[in-house]
C-alpha cells in the first residue's frame, strides 16, 4: 500500500544521522565524572597468575583504582556461562570450564584480562597498566585442535579431560553405514573451515554507570541484544538485579554475531563503576578486538558422500572437530551442533545422514557465532562435496545438484530440520541464466589463449534462520526462548512509535519496520518512529542475530498492530456509527466500506486518549504489545555462481562475475535486502580468499591487526549480480525468510569450487591466498 | 602512545639543533610509519622533531639527467609531478602505489628511506636507479645506504634532505601487494641506465631488506625483454617466509614482477 | 602540553592538550566532533579520515602539533545547513552505508577521490582509490555506486557555482 509500503526500496530513515556524523555510538558518550578503564592482559597463552603488584601503578598520575580478578571473585560476580546445554553421545553434559571475568589464577589465552586500571583519562589508564606487575608462571599451550587432542597435550580445564567439551552426534549411524555399504560411488573430502575474526568496524565498548543513591546501574554497550545482556548480567553474573539495571545499546557499528555475547569487559565496567562510584568507560582498540572478540568457524572435517549408480545420493557421513578456544562463550555449544549439523542435508534428498562433532578447548580466544554461525560450515561441507562429486563422477555440477534437489515440501531431513517451502530449481535456473552458463566453455577457452586460468563454481546453499521456535530450541538445550516482542503506540496526535526487541546495527530496521506500518495504515514512514536498544523503553526482546529480526521481530510488530487496528476499528465504527466489520483502513483513514464516511487516524487516536466518547467498556488509549514465537525456522535458499580468473604467474584470483539468486520469501525493502546480500557475499569471499586467524605453536595470534589479517577491500571484490526468486514462507504472517546471513553462508564454497575448477587441482584450503593457489597450480606443498 | 614533546622545525639546521636537545629524539616527516609504531608503544621518543614543513626540504627538481626529490616531499606530490611523470615515470608510478591515498598525502620519501621497512617501495627504486641519498652531513650512495632490516647508514641525528636519481634509459616497477597490509609482498624495480648498465632491485622479499637480483640483471643486460627471464629461477635462499608468502613463492614473484616491470618499462 | 590552534569546519578553535594527542582525539574528545571514528590502530581502516588543508588524511596518524594552524574539515562540516553535500546525498540514495561507522571516513575519502579525478572515474578506479577505507557491512557494491553517482552530482553542482 502506498509508495513506502512493502516492496518499496525507500531510502533509509536512519541514514541522515550517519552521513552527517551525528550517529551516537557508545564511545561518543561522555558522562559527568567519567573514568576510563584499561585492562592488563596476559601476554601468555597459558600461565598461572602467581601474583599481581599494583603498588607502582596506584601511584601514577590520575589512577583511581586497580582491580584484579581475585576481587571480582571475592565480590561473588558469577563466571561467564554458555547458555545452550549439549550432551555427548554417552549422555554426559558438556564440560564447561570456569571463566571468571578477570583471571585470578590461570590465564588460558593471549589477551585474557587479569586486572583493570581505572584512571581519569584513557592515556593515564594505559600508562599505569604498564606499571602493574604480574608474576606469571608459563605453562605449555595447545594452540590448535590437533595440538589439543594429541596424546600428552596440555590440559586447559580440570573439568574437561582431554580438552574435550563434548563428543556429540546426530542422525542414524547404522542406516548411514548401510547406505555407504550399498554405494556405487563414495566421494571423500577433508576440509578446514578457517578461523575468522568478525571485525565489526566499531570496536566493542562499554560504560558502566552506578548511581549509589538509587542503587541503580546503567550499562551502555555495543550489543546486538541488550535485554539478553541485562538478563545474563543479573541472573548469572549477580552484578545487579534486573529491575536495577538498565542496558542501552545505542548506535552500534556492526555486529555479525560478535556483539551477541556478554563479555568480561562489560561486566567489569559495570562492576567497577560501583567500586569507584563513578562512571567507567572502556573502549577497545583493534588489537583488543582481535584478541578478545569471539572468533568464528575453525573446524576440521572429514566428509563422505555415497551415491548409487544413477548418481542419486544415498548417504552422508561427517566427522568434525570444532575449536572452542579457551572457554565456552555464550552460544558456542550450539554453533557446531544444532546450527551446523542440522543443515548438512543442504538442498538435497539425502536418505541417511550421520554426523559427529567433537568440541575442543585450545589456548586461543573463545569461538562463537559469526555471521551464519554453523551454517556456512555446513554449506561449505556439502557444496564442496557436491562439486567434488561432479568432478569425480564426470557429470555437470549443476545437473548433479538438480538430480538430487528436494522438490516436494514440506521436507523432513534426517537431521531435525523440516524445510517448509522452496524452489531450488528456480534459483539454480535464474543463476545459470544470469551468468550465461552455456557460454562458459567458450569464455574459458578465450581466457586460456590469453594465459589466464578461468573457472566457474557453484554453491546451492540452504540455511535455517528466523531463529527460533522456543519450544523446539528448548528441547535441544537452549537456555532461553527465542521469541520476540513488540509494542505499538499510536500517540494522541496519530504518530506511531514501534518499540521492538530487535536491535539494528546496520540492518535498517528503522526503515523496514516503518514500512510494515506504512503498508498497513497507509501513513508515510516519517510518521513512524522505531525505538530499540534500551531496556527501560522496550518491554523485552531477544535481539538481532540468526537473520531473525524481520521474520520474528517483524511478525511481533504485525501481531501488535493487529490488536491496535482491531481497537481502532471499534473506535472508528463507534464514531462513524457503523459496524466495525465494515471499517477498512486506507491511506491513514478508517473508512466505512461502500460509503464516503471516514475518520482519519489522528482523530481515532485522539478519541482513544480523550476518552470522551468510546464504546462502552473500552479502556482509553491506543497502545498494544505482543510476543511472537515462530512455529518453525525459516529456510532461505539460493544458488551462487562464481566465475573467476587465476593468474598462473602469481596465483592471484580476479572475479569475472558473481551471481547470487536468492529466495528470501517476500521482500519488504529490496534495496536493503540487496545491501545485506552484498555484505554477506563479501564476508564469504573474505573467508574464501583473504581472511584467516592464525596462532603460532605457542598460542600467539600472528594475525592480530589489519597489517596481517586481510580484510576484504573494495578492490578485492566485484560488483554483484543479484536475482530473487520467491516462495513465500508459510510460517509467519509476512511470508519472509531473512537475508542477513545468506551471502556469508553460500559464497565461500562457490569461490573455492571456481578456483579449483580453474586450476584443475581440488586440494585447496581457505583462505585461498595467491601463495596457496600458486602452490596448488605448480604442485608444490 | 607515551607522552612526548613535539617540535616543528623551521629549517634543517633548526631540526638538527632540536634533535640534539632531546635526550631520545626522533625525526618525524609524514609520520605514516613512526606514528603507528609510537601508538603501539613500540617507540618512545622523548621528542619528535617535525621536518614536514621545512621549505628547503620540499619539492621535485628535474635538471638534465638528474631528478632530485627533496626528502619531505609527499608521495602524492611525487606521484603527480608532471615533470617527473615525463622524465622518470616509473618513479612517479611507484610513488602512486605506496600505501593508500590518505597515506600518500602525508608519507614522504625521506621518511620511507630512513625507516627502511623491508617491504617499502622506495628502497627498490633507490637501489635499482643507483640513486644518491643526500643528508645534512654528506652524500651516501644507494649501495652504502641500506644496511638490512630497518637499518641504514644514517647516524644519530643525521637528516636525509634529498635523494637524487640519475635519469635512466628505461625503468619500470611492478608490485604484488601484501593481501593485508598492502605493502609490497614483493616489488621489483628494473632500470637500464643510459650507459646500458642494468640494475634490478626487489623489495618485500629478502630477510635483509631491499636486495639486488644479479641473475635477472645479467639476463636483462643480455636481452632487455620479459621473455629473457622465462628460464630464470631465482633462489629462495634468504627470502622471507610467512603466512602470506613462502620463500619459494616470493622467489617466483621476484621473477614475475621483474617481467612485468620490464614490460611496463617498454 | 601545548596550545593548539586550528580552524575546524570554519571555526577557529584552540585547546591545551598533551603533545601525544592525535588529531582524531582532539576532534572527538576535546571538540566533541564525534562523527570522526577510530576503527583500527594501524592506520588502515580509514574511519578517521578528515580533510586537512584540503587533503583527505587519517586523523589517527597525525599529531595535533602537525595540524597546528591547519584548516580541518570533518564530516560535520560538509553540508550547507540542511542541504547535504552531494556525496552525503549519494551515499543515502544508493544505500552506501549500513551500520554507519566507516561512513564518515568513507565520505571524506570519496570527496577527495572525486576532487582529484573530476569526472574521470570508473568502477575500477573507485575501487582502487578506496584502498585505505575498510567497510565490513556493505561489501562496497553500493559504496562504489554512491561515489560514481556523486561524481556526476559534484560536477553538476560545481558547474552551477
Amino acid at each position: 500500500m502506498g509508495v513506502e509500503g512493502i516492496g518499496a526500496s525507500v531510502v533509509r530513515k536512519e541514514d541522515r544521522r550517519f552521513i552527517t556524523g551525528k550517529g551516537r555510538y557508545v564511545d561518543d558518550i561522555k558522562l559527568q565524572g567519567m573514568t576510563h578503564a584499561h585492562f592488563v592482559r596476559s601476554p601468555h597463552a597459558h600461565a598461572k597468575v602467581k601474583g599481581i603488584d599494583s603498588s607502582a601503578a596506584l601511584k601514577m598520575p590520575g589512577v583511581v583504582a586497580v582491580l584484579t580478578g581475585q576481587q571480582i571473585v571475592d565480590d561473588k560476580v558469577g563466571n561467564l556461562i554458555c547458555g545452550w546445554a549439549i550432551h555427548s553421545k554417552d549422555g554426559t553434559p558438556m564440560k564447561m570450564g570456569a571463566w571468571p571475568a578477570m583471571a585470578p589464577e590461570t590465564v588460558r589465552f593471549v589477551g585474557q584480562a587479569v586486572a583493570v586500571v581505572i584512571a581519569e583519562t584513557k592515556n593515564q589508564a594505559k600508562d599505569a597498566a604498564e606499571a602493574v606487575v604480574v608474576d606469571y608462571e608459563e605453562l605449555p599451550a595447545a594452540s590448535d585442535i590437533r595440538a589439543a587432542i594429541a596424546p600428552g597435550a596440555p590440559q586447559l580445564h580440570p573439568e574437561a579431560p582431554g580438552n574435550v567439551v563434548y563428543d556429540w552426534e546426530i542422525g542414524d549411524k547404522n542406516a548411514t553405514n548401510e547406505a555407504f555399504s550399498k554405494a556405487a560411488n563414495v566421494v571423500t573430502l577433508e576440509l578446514t573451515n578457517n578461523r575468522l575474526v568478525p571485525n565489526a568496524m566499531e570496536p566493542r565498548a562499554a560504560i558502566g554507570d552506578y548511581n549509589d543513591a538509587e542503587e541503580h546501574f546503567t550499562l551502555y554497550t555495543t550489543s546486538q541484544n541488550p535485554h539478553v545482556a541485562r538478563l545474563v548480567l543479573s541472573a548469572f553474573y549477580n552484578i545487579a538485579p534486573e529491575h536495577k539495571l538498565r542496558v542501552i545499546a545505542p548506535d552500534v557499528g556492526g555486529g555479525f554475531g560478535s556483539k551477541i555475547f556478554i563479555y568480561p569487559e562489560e561486566m567489569v565496567a559495570l562492576w567497577a563503576s560501583k567500586k569507584v562510584n563513578r562512571p567507567v568507560k572502556w573502549t577497545g582498540d583493534r588489537t583488543e578486538a582481535f584478541l578478545t572478540d569471539a572468533h568464528g568457524r575453525d573446524h576440521l572435517t572429514k566428509a563422505e558422500l555415497a551415491f548409487d549408480k544413477d548418481n542419486k545420493i544415498l548417504g552422508l557421513r561427517v566427522s568434525t572437530h570444532a575449536n572452542f578456544g579457551a572457554y565456552m562463550s555464550l552460544f558456542s555449544s550450539s554453533v557446531p551442533t544444532y546450527l551446523y549439523a542440522t543443515l548438512l542435508s543442504g538442498q538435497y534428498n539425502i536418505p541417511a545422514i550421520y554426523a559427529e562433532v567433537m568440541g575442543v578447548y585450545t589456548n586461543t580466544s573463545p569461538v562463537d557465532a559469526y555471521r551464519g554461525a554453523g551454517r556456512p560450515e555446513a554449506s561449505f561441507v556439502i557444496e564442496r562435496l557436491m562439486e567434488t562429486s561432479a568432478r569425480q563422477l564426470k557429470v555437470d555440477p549443476a545437473e548433479l545438484r538438480r538430480k538430487n534437489f528436494v522438490t516436494v515440501f514440506p521436507h523432513q531431513t534426517p537431521v531435525i530440520m523440516a524445510y517448509d517451502i522452496g524452489d531450488f530449481n528456480a534459483s539454480l535456473d535464474a543463476a545459470l541464466k544470469t551468468i550465461d552458463y552455456a557460454g562458459f566453455p567458450a569464455r574459458q577457452a578465450k581466457a586460456k589463449s590469453e594465459g589466464k586460468l578461468r573457472g566457474i563454481g557453484f554453491s546451492c546453499y540452504i540455511e535455517a534462520c528466523g531463529i527460533a521456535p522456543s519450544k523446539a530450541v528448548g528441547s535441544l538445550g537452549a537456555g532461553v526462548g527465542l521469541w520476540e516482542s513488540a509494542e505499538v503506540r499510536v500517540n494522541p496526535v496519530g504518530t506511531i512509535e514501534i518499540l521492538t526487541g530487535s536491535h539494528s546495527h546496520g540492518q535498517g530496521h528503522e526503515t523496514t519496520f516503518s514500512q510494515l506500518i506504512a503498508e498497513r495504515l497507509g501513513v508515510p514512514i516519517s510518521q513512524v518512529q522505531i525505538i530499540h536498544g534500551d531496556t527501560d523503553k522496550v518491554q523485552f526482546g531477544m535481539g538481532t542475530y540468526g537473520s531473525r529480526s524481520l521474520a520474528v521481530g517483524g511478525s511481533a510488530i504485525i501481531k501488535a498492530m493487529e490488536k491496535v487496528e482491531a481497537k481502532a476499528k471499534k473506535i472508528a465504527a463507534h464514531a462513524l456509527e457503523a459496524s466495525e466489520d465494515d471499517i477498512v483502513i486506507e491511506n491513514g483513514e478508517f473508512k466505512v466500506t461502500g460509503t464516503d464516511k471516514s475518520i482519519a487516524l489522528p482523530m481515532v487516536a485522539l478519541a482513544a486518549y480523550t476518552a470522551h466518547n468510546l464504546p462502552d467498556g473500552m479502556e482509553p488509549g491506543l497502545k498494544e504489545s505482543a510476543f511472537y514465537d515462530p512455529s518453525n525456522f525459516t529456510f532461505p535458499a539460493g544458488t551462487y555462481i562464481c566465475e573467476l580468473e587465476v593468474d598462473p604467474g602469481t596465483g592471484k584470483t580476479s572475479f569475472v562475475n558473481f551471481v547470487a539468486a536468492d529466495d528470501f520469501g517476500r521482500l519488504i525493502n529490496p534495496m536493503i535486502v540487496e545491501g545485506q546480500v552484498h555484505g554477506g557475499l563479501t564476508q564469504g569471499i573474505g573467508q574464501a580468499l583473504l581472511e584467516g586467524a592464525v596462532y603460532d605453536s605457542t598460542g600467539q595470534l600472528v594475525t592480530a591487526s589489519f597489517m596481517d589479517y586481510a580484510m576484504p577491500r573494495a578492490d578485492d571484490v566485484p560488483s554483484y549480480k543479484l536475482q530473487h526468486t520467491t516462495t513465500l514462507c508459510p510460517g509467519n504472517p509476512l511470508g519472509v525468510k531473512g537475508c542477513g546471513e545468506a551471502g556469508a553462508i553460500g559464497a565461500s564454497a562457490a569461490v573455492i569450487n571456481a578456483i579449483t575448477n580453474a586450476i584443475g587441482n581440488n586440494k585447496l584450503e581457505m583462505p585461498a591466498t595467491p601463495d596457496r593457489v600458486w602452490h596448488a597450480i605448480h604442485g608444490q606443498a | 602512545m607515551y607522552e612526548t614533546h613535539y617540535h616543528r622545525a623551521s629549517s634543517v639546521e633548526d631540526a638538527a639543533a632540536l634533535f640534539a636537545k632531546g635526550s631520545d629524539a626522533k625525526f618525524l616527516a609524514g609520520g605514516q610509519t613512526l606514528l603507528p609504531v609510537m601508538k603501539q608503544r613500540l617507540a618512545a621518543p622523548t621528542d619528535v622533531v617535525d621536518l614536514a614543513k621545512i621549505p628547503a626540504m620540499i619539492g621535485v627538481e628535474v635538471s638534465g639527467d638528474t631528478v632530485t626529490i627533496k626528502a619531505a616531499t609527499t608521495h602524492y606530490d611525487v606521484a603527480t609531478n608532471t615533470a617527473l611523470q615525463k622524465t622518470l615515470p616509473a618513479l612517479a608510478h611507484l610513488a602512486g602505489m605506496i600505501g593508500d591515498p590518505a597515506v600518500r598525502y602525508r608519507g614522504t620519501i625521506g621518511g620511507s628511506l630512513a625507516n627502511n621497512d623491508p617491504a617499502a617501495d622506495y628502497p627498490a627504486a633507490v637501489l635499482a636507479l643507483n640513486a644518491t641519498v643526500k643528508t645534512n652531513k654528506r652524500s651516501i650512495s644507494a649501495e652504502d645506504f641500506f644496511k638490512g632490516l630497518f637499518t641504514t647508514a644514517l647516524e644519530d641525528g643525521e637528516i636525509i634532505t634529498a635523494v637524487s636519481f640519475p635519469v635512466p634509459a628505461k625503468a619500470g616497477y611492478a608490485k604484488f601487494r601484501h593481501p593485508a597490509s598492502r605493502f609490497a609482498l614483493t616489488g621489483v624495480f628494473v632500470a637500464k641506465s643510459k650507459s646500458g648498465d642494468v640494475r634490478v632491485a626487489a623489495t618485500g622479499a629478502s630477510q635483509n631488506g631491499v636486495m639486488r637480483v644479479p641473475s635477472i640483471e645479467q639476463a636483462l643486460k643480455a636481452n632487455w625483454s620479459a621473455s629473457a627471464l622465462d628460464g630464470i629461477k631465482v633462489s629462495a635462499d634468504g627470502l622471507m617466509s610467512d603466512i602470506h608468502g613462502a620463500a619459494d613463492y616470493r622467489a617466483n614473484l621476484i621473477k614475475v614482477m621483474a617481467q612485468r616491470a620490464v614490460t611496463e618499462a617498454g | 602540553m601545548s596550545t593548539i590552534k586550528l580552524t575546524v569546519n570554519g571555526r577557529a578553535v584552540s585547546a591545551d592538550v598533551e603533545d601525544r594527542t592525535l588529531l582524531v582525539h582532539l576532534l572527538r574528545d576535546h571538540l566533541n566532533l564525534t562523527g570522526t571514528h577510530v576503527g583500527c590502530d594501524t592506520s588502515q581502516c580509514g574511519a578517521c579520515v578528515v580533510h586537512v588543508d584540503g587533503r583527505a588524511v587519517k586523523s589517527c596518524t597525525m599529531l595535533v602539533g602537525e595540524a597546528n594552524g591547519a584548516n580541518v574539515t570533518t564530516i560535520e562540516g560538509i553540508s550547507k545547513g540542511e542541504e547535504l553535500h552531494p556525496m552525503q546525498a549519494a551515499f543515502r540514495d544508493n544505500h552506501g552505508l549500513q551500520c554507519g561507522y566507516c561512513t564518515p571516513g568513507m565520505i571524506m575519502s570519496a570527496i577527495d577521490i572525486v576532487n582529484r579525478h573530476g569526472g574521470n572515474l570508473d568502477e575500477d578506479t573507485v575501487r582502487h582509490e578506496l584502498e585505505g577505507n575498510i567497510c565490513r557491512c556493505t561489501g562496497y557494491h553500493n559504496i562504489v555506486k554512491s561515489v560514481l553517482d556523486a561524481a556526476g552530482r559534484m560536477k553538476v553542482s560545481a558547474a552551477a557555482e
